[in-house]
Order: structure tokens, then C-alpha cells, then sequence
């Protein structure tokens, strides 16, 4: 570094954030008109290691602006602000079919932001960067409270922002891979709901796995709407998945879960009408010699779902909805018919006069798997099955570059979405 | 215009206060919005925060929500409370110790390992007092940060040194910044954190314990030393250090830049301090001949003690003063023109002068700052215009008058570190106005 008499800076700002806030990447006191690479590094929880980078000339300032500079190779292309997050992949020699998900959201992640001297694609571990700095990204806000869910069996957590409120609230289903997955409630509670994440899939019961009956999710969401922060007429269920199947079904049929809006994030209305999450199951398993395979053996699932039946007890009557609802459908989604579902909604809404109260944001090369913004983007990862306990790896679709996108405009949506419905002019909520 | 009074049993949804980014640098600015108020109302937004001492400061701005219901402290104007006009960071630097504490109180970190947490609040109607038993409509917390991420904290206790290390992420080399406090003595480590978040290895040197039954016989040889452990550090560039002093630690700061055969650094910073000081004596001998000079100093109305005088008049002889004239770097002189502690105008006008005599003058530039008073800190931080002090020398417990007046004192704390940087930036990276192109 001595030798070609340059000492650059490197900063990010701010140093830290949340996970759907930008940041600045700036390098300063090159040489002008020099090659660098600027490279993002981190590890997750499980140890792996995911990378970045991207390749830049520095203008006749000696400086590299990223949010307003070119990438010209790498891991992703052209002027990307936050290109060496989403574009993050796990590094060469890494386990395969791994995912990006964060599951302590007490601790953010840490991703360390270096720039090297020339155009590398490789071997960044050995060489000695110009200069890193560290930057972290935050799923939660100071002062939200995280809180575990235990009452009335149910298995969940709450996270409740600070202040005396009241606040709307999100009932927040994740899918069939089931778990207790937080981050996604962190962030949303960091936006000011009361957000409510329920783990609802290999819970065990005298031992034994079972399969919860719509009871549960009824108890669920009243803990909920319960709650003394809480505006009980201002709740939004988002779903994800499997997790559309159980809000399409709670809502239509349950005279408990009553929201004032549903975000729908690649899901489908298909499974038997009024049944229980045992019927539904069944009701895929029956359709299991539909699976397809890739040319990679990576199990595609669509078409368990598929065609979508016209026989009105095999879908929810979506017609029946009395609240706005959006759907956020991937075009390229591999592991659920979320297009066509979404097609056949619109329909069954248009017959019903109730389709004022549906929007579809329908992304082109989009897969199932969207995300918070900037987080990267899997195309396909493991999966164990819920019964067999066998593993597969499940391809979920979408190519990076749209996927992202997809990412970064949805979330932009569903705040508004909720805003616009939760925190609506009126703000009045009857308590 | 009749107010509607908001309580929290009301069946209003909660405002919503966004503070972005919600955990800053202390020297990063945040932008306060608060949404879904009553529109045009009028509303209290509140700062509080306890500090490690336990005690509770707060600051308050009144404002009156938009058409929309909003508040934006960076476009919208407090009306009154603890700040006015438009100040994006009023409810930090505004920050006072609320009604009942304990007097001549001063807000410092001293565990840079923690944020400081601030909460912010908004309340029906312009209030002034009583905001602990006022029931907020709205809370949001907020934390403030000496150390970015990937910034280490070493522990420096080697060759008789006492002091805290703070080394960048990276690999380095990094420029390293010597950093000397005042006659209050103590290991203080906030500024020297802040400067590692910003490229550089900085060292809290402690050279006046605040052990009452300490001696001051700090000799010339443990700055000495402090500067080559300094330069001596694998992550330090040897030939681009600067010493950073304020108060007593700026005239540290410029006789051994003056004298010191073994500390030549790039460049120095001088806050709030003076030449005046007896040369080639160890501490305690300057110590010794500052106490003589005791009687000069007065008393406000407040019984609150005015030192500025006992370093006046400035003194004509060699030896009473740092010989500025055989400085050989840059000289940074950053001084409130209200500072009651010392004479650092008159100071800054002497020194001036001998370095034009002395034909070095080119080296010099002087930041002075109208109704600043002497403890210029970090960006944002509350302004002391008083507050405890222990004259070691005396073993007594006084109330010092540091001068300025808080809005002047706040710009004046904002401006100087934006420049302090560029300085050190100018002359250690070789990179002008860094600082402010990394600001967005």
C-alpha cells in the first residue's frame, strides 16, 4: 500500500442499520481512473461464510461511490447500491443447498466490506485487502421488546415496539418448513406493529408430532387481539407459502379471525374448503406422483397443486373475503402454483363483485422465496420433509437480479399496504 | 387554536416516531419524524436519558403537527423548550439535567463498549416540566455510539503508560492520533473511540489519575514514551501521527511539538488551550507555579470560579511560554471566545503573533467560535456552561464556569469536528474534505 502512495478510505454509512435500510458505500484516495474490487463478507449463524463483490474503476477523484458508480463485473453489475448484499452467495466450497435466514435477531449480522487492489474474483480470504470496515444489519430496532408466546399451548413469539401504543398488529405465518421464524416480526414490529410469529408445523404433542386444528390458530391470533397494546380491528395476517394456505382458510371460514387485510406472499386459495391442516396435507400428499425433478435432481413441487380444480370444495371461496388483500406472487416460482392461484382468485373475486379488494404484484423471474429487501436470493436450498424426515433439495426459482428486485419492491408495497390499511386516516380503533 | 388534548385512553393509534437510523454515531446526524398525530396540533417531542451516573437529563421541543399530522425536526421549527428553529439534533445537544438533580453536573461516557440510549417522546400540547408524570403518546428509543462495528479496545498498560488504545477495523496501517484530555485528569476514552470509527489508531492517554492522593510527577518522558508506543504499534503508520490535546492536554500538546526531540508528528490539534505554561518543567513544577497564580482567580454570581484570568496578562518572557515560533507541522487552534476557564482568544492572538516573528505563521489556523465556551466535545453533546470540578492541588471541590452559551456552543462543537477531521484527514491520509464527502 505504501508503495503506489495511495492510503484510501473506506466507509459505510450509516455503519448500522436495519435490514431494509440502504446504505452508502465509499471509497476515497485512490488513484483515479484504478481497478479495485469492493467485497462483502459474512457468516452466519450455522458458519458458513456468504460473499460479494464487484468490480470498479475509481473516477478522476480517486473515489468509488457505489450507490452512484457502475460495477463492471462480479457478483452483480451495473450501479447496484446494495448489490453486495443481495448478491451474496455462499462461497466456493461451502456446504451445498444452504439458505440465508437469521434466527437469533437479538445479535444483527455482521458483514465485513472490504476494497482490493485490481479486478479479483477469487482468492479474497488470501490476499490483504486496502481497507474493511464493518457494517451491521439489524432485523430489530432498539426498544422493541421480544417476547415468548407460551399461553393456551401455543408456540409463538411477540414482538411489541415501545411506547404505550395502541398499535395494529401482524399475525405473521411462515410455511412448511416449518420452525419459529422471527426475523420478518422483528422487522415489522421495528416499523411500529405489534407483530405475532407462530410456529405451527412439528409441534409435539405427548411426544408425538401432530398437526394443530384451525383451534390453534384461533387462539393465536385472540392472544393477539388481546393483547393491551393492541387496536383488536387492526390486525393484518401475512402469510407466506404454506403459511397464504392457512390466512386464505382463517380468514374465509373463521369467525375469530376477522383482519382488516392479508398480505399473501407466493401462496395458493387451492386446498379442501373449511378443513383442518391434517385435510390439507393429505389433500397434496394425494397428489405426490406430480412432483417433477430438475436436471439437478432439485424437487419441483408446483404442480402437487395443479390444475387448479374447478370444483368449488377443493379451493377457498375467495369471493367470500370482505377485507383488501394483496398477493405477492413470483412468475417463476418452483415450489407453489402461485401465478396461476393468483389467476384463479382474481376470477373467483370478479365473479363474486368483491375483486375491488384484491392486488397482485406479479414479478417476471421471481421464485418463491421473497424476502425481506437485500437479502439474498436462493434458488434452491434443503429441505427436510415433515413426515419422512428424508432430505431433498427443494428448488424454489427465480434468477438473482429480478429476484431481488422483487424483494426490494414488495417489501416497499406491504409497508404501504398496511399502512394504508392499518394506519389508515382515520386511525381510530375501537377498543 | 384550541388544542385537543390527547391521553393514551383515547382511541387514537399510536404516532409513529421514526428516528433514522435508529442506532447512530454520536457524530452521525439522525432525522426525528413523527406520524399519524391529530394535524395541526400542538405537540411536545421529548428527549430523555439516564446516564451511567444514574442520573436523568432531558431536553424538549415545541412543535405543532402539518396538515398530515407530521413532524419533521428537519424541516419544522420548535417553537420553544430547551432549543428553538429548526435543529435537526436539538434533543440531543439540548440535553440538561431535568429539575432536581444534583448541580454542576457533566454528561460523559465512560463505557464506549455501550451505546448511550436516549428515548424520544411525544406529548399532547407544549409542555415544560412534569414529563415524567405526563403520559406520553408515543416512544421510541434511539442509540448513540462512540465505537463503530469492527473497532477494537485495547487495554494499555506498558512501559509505565496508562491508557485505552482504539484501532480501526482493518488492516492497516492506520495514521494514530495521540489524545490528551485536561487538568481533570482520568482516563477518558469517548473522543479517541469516536476518531478509531474514522480511520484512525487512537491512544487515551491518562497522565493525571483522579487518585486524590496521587503526586503529579508526570515528567516530559511519559508523553515521550505514550508517542512511541504509539508508533511503535504493527497497526500504526510510523511517520503519520498527530497529537490531539484539549485544555491543559493542548499545551501538552504544543511543547512537545515545540521541544520534544522524540515526538515530530504531522500535524496537531489545540482545543480550548494555551502556550502559556512553563517550559522545560515537569508537570508538577507547572502545577506548583499555577497554584501561585490562584489569587487571580474570580467568582460569578453563582459563587461558580473564572480562571480565564490567571494566565493573563500573557506573559512577554521566554520560558512562561511555549516557544510556538519552532513548530515545524500544521497547527490546528480550535477556542470558544466565551471560554471562562482560560484565555484561549488572547492565547491564540499571542501565538499568532510570535509564529508571524517566528516566520512559521503559514503553519497556523485558528477556529474561533462566538459564544463557545471550553469544553468543546464531539459533536452533538450537551453544552456545560458549569459543573463540578476537584482542584487537585487544593484537595477542593468547586463549581468551574466553562463559559459558552448552548446554541452557539453546539454549532460551535458540530463545526470543529467536521473540520478537526478534514485536518487530520488533510494531513495523515492526505485526503482534503474526506470527511465531508463521506457525510451524505
Amino acid at each position: 500500500m505504501a508503495g503506489d502512495g495511495c492510503c484510501p478510505l473506506l466507509s459505510v454509512t450509516p455503519t448500522r442499520c436495519l435490514v431494509d435500510e440502504k446504505f452508502e458505500v465509499l471509497v476515497q484516495g485512490l488513484c483515479p481512473g484504478s481497478q479495485v474490487t469492493l467485497h462483502a463478507l459474512t457468516q452466519t449463524e450455522d458458519g458458513d461464510y456468504w460473499d460479494a463483490f464487484g468490480h470498479y474503476v475509481s473516477d478522476a477523484t480517486g473515489s468509488v461511490k457505489v450507490s452512484e458508480h457502475c460495477s463492471v463485473g462480479g457478483s452483480y453489475e451495473g450501479i447496484e447500491p446494495m448489490g453486495l448484499l443481495w448478491s451474496m452467495k455462499p462461497v466456493p466450497g461451502s456446504r451445498t443447498g444452504l439458505r440465508f435466514r437469521k434466527k437469533d435477531v437479538s445479535i444483527p449480522i455482521e458483514v465485513h466490506i472490504s476494497v482490493y487492489k485490481g479486478h479479483m474474483t477469487e482468492g479474497f480470504k488470501e490476499q490483504t485487502p486496502l481497507a474493511s470496515v464493518v457494517a451491521e444489519r439489524w432485523y430489530i430496532a432498539p426498544g422493541i421488546q421480544r417476547i415468548s408466546i407460551t399461553e393456551k399451548g401455543i408456540k409463538g413469539t411477540l414482538f411489541l415496539p415501545p411506547g404505550p401504543g395502541p398499535f395494529p398488529a401482524v399475525f405473521d405465518l411462515w410455511g412448511g418448513a416449518g420452525g419459529l421464524v422471527e426475523y420478518r416480526s422483528a422487522l415489522l414490529a421495528s416499523r411500529g406493529y405489534v407483530c405475532l410469529t407462530l410456529k405451527y408445523v412439528g409441534l409435539v404433542k405427548d411426544g408425538k408430532e401432530h398437526n394443530v386444528g384451525n383451534d390453534y390458530f384461533e387462539a393465536a391470533y385472540t392472544v393477539l387481539q388481546e393483547h393491551p397494546k393492541v387496536c383488536p380491528d387492526k390486525i393484518a395476517v401475512m402469510g407466506l407459502s404454506f403459511g397464504v394456505s392457512v390466512t386464505l382458510g382463517m380468514t374465509v371460514y373463521s369467525p375469530v379471525i376477522q383482519p382488516a387485510c392479508l398480505v399473501c406472499v407466493s401462496g395458493s386459495h387451492v386446498m379442501p374448503v373449511n378443513g383442518c391442516l391434517a385435510d390439507v396435507f393429505a389433500a397434496i400428499k394425494k397428489n405426490v406422483r406430480n412432483t417433477r425433478y430438475d436436471e439437478e435432481q432439485r424437487i419441483i413441487w408446483r404442480d402437487l397443486l395443479l390444475p387448479i380444480p374447478d370444483d368449488p370444495s377443493k379451493k377457498v371461496e375467495v369471493g367470500r373475503i370482505k377485507c383488501p388483500v394483496m398477493l405477492i406472487v413470483g412468475e417463476d416460482d418452483q415450489n407453489w402454483p402461485a401465478t396461476e392461484s393468483a389467476e384463479d382468485m382474481k376470477q373467483m373475486m370478479e365473479k363474486a363483485g368483491n375483486s375491488h379488494l384484491l392486488t397482485i404484484l406479479s414479478y417476471p423471474k421471481t421464485g418463491h422465496l421473497i424476502e425481506p429487501p437485500y437479502s439474498p436470493h436462493c434458488r434452491a436450498s434443503n429441505f427436510v420433509m415433515a413426515e419422512s424426515k428424508s432430505k431433498v433439495v427443494a428448488l424454489w426459482g427465480g434468477e438473482t437480479v429480478p429476484h431481488c428486485l422483487a424483494q426490494e419492491d414488495s417489501w416497499q408495497k406491504t409497508l404501504a399496504f398496511l399502512k394504508k390499511h392499518l394506519y389508515s386516516d382515520t386511525s381510530m380503533c375501537k377498543l | 387554536m384550541a388544542s385537543m388534548v390527547i391521553t393514551n385512553r383515547s382511541l387514537s393509534l399510536s404516532p409513529l416516531i421514526s428516528v433514522q437510523p435508529s442506532r447512530a454515531l454520536v457524530d452521525e446526524k439522525i432525522t426525528i419524524t413523527v406520524r399519524n398525530l391529530p394535524p395541526k396540533q400542538k405537540v411536545t417531542l421529548h428527549s430523555l436519558h439516564q446516564s451511567e451516573d444514574k442520573d436523568f437529563w432531558e431536553a424538549f421541543g415545541h412543535y405543532i403537527s402539518d396538515e398530515d399530522g407530521t413532524v419533521n425536526m428537519a424541516e419544522d421549527a420548535s417553537l420553544g423548550g430547551t432549543y428553538e428553529g429548526t435543529e435537526p439534533m436539538g434533543l440531543l445537544w439540548s440535553l440538561q439535567p431535568v429539575p432536581g438533580s444534583r448541580p454542576g453536573l457533566r454528561l460523559r461516557k465512560m463505557n464506549v463498549l455501550l451505546p448511550m440510549v436516549v428515548h424520544i417522546s411525544v406529548h399532547s400540547g407544549h409542555i415544560v416540566h412534569g414529563f415524567s408524570q405526563a403520559a406520553a403518546l408515543a416512544t421510541a428509543v434511539t442509540e448513540r455510539w462512540f465505537m463503530a462495528p469492527g473497532v477494537r479496545r485495547v487495554d494499555v498498560r506498558e512501559s509505565g503508560i496508562r491508557g485505552t488504545l482504539f484501532i480501526p477495523p482493518g488492516h492497516g496501517p492506520f495514521p494514530g492520533i495521540l489524545d490528551m484530555w485536561g487538568g481533570g485528569g482520568g482516563l477518558v476514552e469517548y473522543r479517541s473511540a469516536l476518531l478509531a470509527s474514522h480511520g484512525f489508531v487512537s491512544l487515551a492517554l491518562e497522565y493525571l489519575s483522579v487518585d486524590e492522593r496521587r503526586e503529579i510527577n508526570v515528567e516530559t518522558t511519559y508523553f515521550e514514551t505514550a508517542y512511541q508506543v504509539l508508533q511503535n504499534h504493527p497497526q500504526v503508520q510510523r511517520d503519520s501521527l498527530a497529537l490531539l490535546g484539549l485544555s491543559f492536554g493542548s499545551s501538552v500538546t504544543l511543547t512537545m511539538a515545540a521541544y520534544s526531540k522524540v515526538i515530530k508528528p504531522q500535524c496537531c490539534v489545540c482545543i480550548s488551550g494555551s502556550h502559556v505554561h512553563l517550559v522545560n518543567k515537569s508537570l508538577f513544577e507547572v502545577f506548583q507555579d499555577f497554584s501561585i497564580n490562584m489569587p487571580k482567580a474570580r467568582v460569578d454570581e453563582n459563587n461558580h470560579v473564572i480562571w480565564r484570568g490567571l494566565i493573563l496578562p500573557i506573559p512577554t518572557e521566554p520560558g512562561k511560554k511555549v516557544d510556538v515560533g519552532r513548530i515545524k507541522c500544521p497547527v490546528l487552534l480550535v477556542l470558544g471566545e466565551d471560554d471562562q476557564n482560560w484565555a484561549t482568544k488572547e492565547s491564540a492572538q499571542d501565538m499568532e503573533a510570535m509564529m508571524e516573528r517566528a516566520g512559521n505563521k503559514h503553519l497556523l489556523t485558528v477556529l474561533s467560535y462566538p459564544g463557545a465556551g471550553h469544553l468543546i466535545e464531539p459533536p452533538y453533546s450537551p453544552h456545560f456552561r458549569s459543573s463540578n470540578f476537584i482542584i487537585q492541588q487544593l484537595k477542593k471541590k468547586v463549581i468551574m464556569l466553562w463559559g459558552g452559551q448552548t446554541k452557539p456552543h453546539a454549532y460551535a462543537q458540530e463545526d470543529s469536528w467536521k473540520k478537526i477531521l478534514d485536518f487530520l484527514y488533510q494531513h495523515l491520509y492526505n485526503k482534503p474534505n474526506a470527511s465531508l464527502q463521506a457525510r451524505l
